[in-house]
């Protein structure tokens, strides 16, 4: 009968439409009930899938976290880096291959306090890569310590009397920096999210995607909000859609309406363009041009 | 289905139906499915799985219209949804 049952799981298993990209060793995974994460990923299989991307020209990249997972998860080429540095990883596979579609997928507390300076850096430079930031506005992994994005009076494991420090605006600090596709969705919002990914991996440059996903095992459980789903609930009633909205306006307070949206994007040559041609002018025809959209070396 | 008007071109649309599969063994029970389901197909069970959750039941079978929507929701990817004709899934039930 054993044996019957595993057949039938495996057939079963055989079928999802998610296990061409995934490593199914390693499922189920790791992220608690409720968790958003799980769904960001979906929203990137479906993306992938509609944009009919050859998957051998495609890498991911993660740092540590509940989020750097997705690496481990994902049947991409991919690589689990260390804490903070996604960003410089996915920066040298894109100059070493330029023909690879880079996607970095990480945390909040990867991409913008450890890896802070790397995510401003290329945004700067405008390397043609896709960051997916999932936003869960704790420290998940390490037990809900207080991250840069902690809203001001949430309680965190290392703020059990409300956090008092002013949290990064993301999408701010990633158009400021020179991010020329910055959009903000809920891990509510699965088909808006996929669009923007698809626009978000389509776009040369630098394009920036925020995911608000619940965490209810820390966040939810240390703010007595409920479970994950209750979260959901509270992205569906106090999320408002504000497509172009200045960055500056749509920074996250405690239990506060959610922008979300498109709010960037905008047309600017890449890192490698500045330097074809910066060195064009210098050396003439003698150059010839590195990387470009085709891939050439 | 109710309609508040009827549309036009009622006799070329075709409502598509979906059938849904359920990896029960895979699910955590968080209910994003039941809850965002547009056509209420799904509920939560009484019956546990090995690790001590409540999958979901279809309980409305002939509702689904393969919207996809819980396959895309669920963290666990511990659902999907199949298109199937519209007699074919008359002989199904």
């Amino acid at each position: 009968m054993t044996t019957k049952v595993t057949e039938k799981r495996m057939q079963e298993r055989e079928e999802h439409p998610m296990e061409r990209l995934l490593r199914m060793d390693r499922i189920p995974h790791i992220w608690c009930p409720t968790c958003g994460i799980g769904t960001t990923v979906t929203a990137l299989a479906v993306a992938l899938k509609q944009l009919q991307l050859d998957l051998n020209n495609v890498a991911i990249v993660s740092g540590i976290g509940c989020t750097g997972r997705v690496a481990g998860y994902t049947k991409l080429d991919s690589f689990h880096t260390t804490h903070g540095r996604a960003i410089p990883f996915a920066l040298g596979l894109h100059i070493a291959r330029p023909d690879l579609k880079v996607i970095v997928f990480s945390g909040d507390g990867d991409l913008v306090s450890i890896g802070g300076n790397h995510l401003i850096h290329t945004a700067r430079r405008n390397v043609d890569i896709t960051v997916i930031c999932v936003n869960n506005f704790i420290y998940a992994m390490t037990g809900g310590q207080v991250a840069p994005t902690t809203p001001i009076t949430a309680r965190s494991a290392t703020s059990p009397y409300g956090n008092y420090e002013h949290p990064f605006n993301i999408p701010l600090l990633a158009a400021s920096s020179g991010a020329v596709y910055v959009a903000r969705w809920t891990a509510l919002h699965v088909r808006r999210l996929t669009v923007a990914i698809k626009e978000a991996l389509t776009k040369r440059g630098f394009s920036f995607v925020e995911v608000i996903a619940p965490c209810s095992t820390l966040y939810a459980r240390l703010n007595k909000l409920g479970s994950g789903l209750d979260l959901m609930k509270f992205y569906h009633d106090n999320s408002v859609i504000r497509h172009g909205a200045d960055p500056k306006e749509v920074n996250i307070d405690y239990q506060s309406k959610i922008a979300v949206g498109k709010f960037v994007d905008i047309e600017k040559p890449t890192y490698l363009d500045c330097l074809n041609n910066a060195y064009k002018k210098k050396f003439g025809d003698k150059y010839k041009p590195y990387g470009g959209g085709n891939g050439d070396k | 289905m109710k309609f508040w008007r009827t549309p036009l071109d009622i006799d070329k649309l075709k409502v598509p139906r979906g059938e849904l599969h359920i990896i029960k063994e895979r699910c955590k029970g968080c209910g994003f499915c039941v809850e965002y389901c547009p056509k209420g197909v799904l509920e939560l069970s009484d019956e546990f799985n090995s690790k001590g959750y409540h999958p979901p039941v279809v309980v409305k079978p002939d509702e689904c219209v393969n919207c996809d929507l819980c396959e895309m929701l669920c963290p666990d990817y511990a659902i999907y949804c199949v298109r199937v004709e519209a007699e074919e899934k008359e002989v199904i039930n």
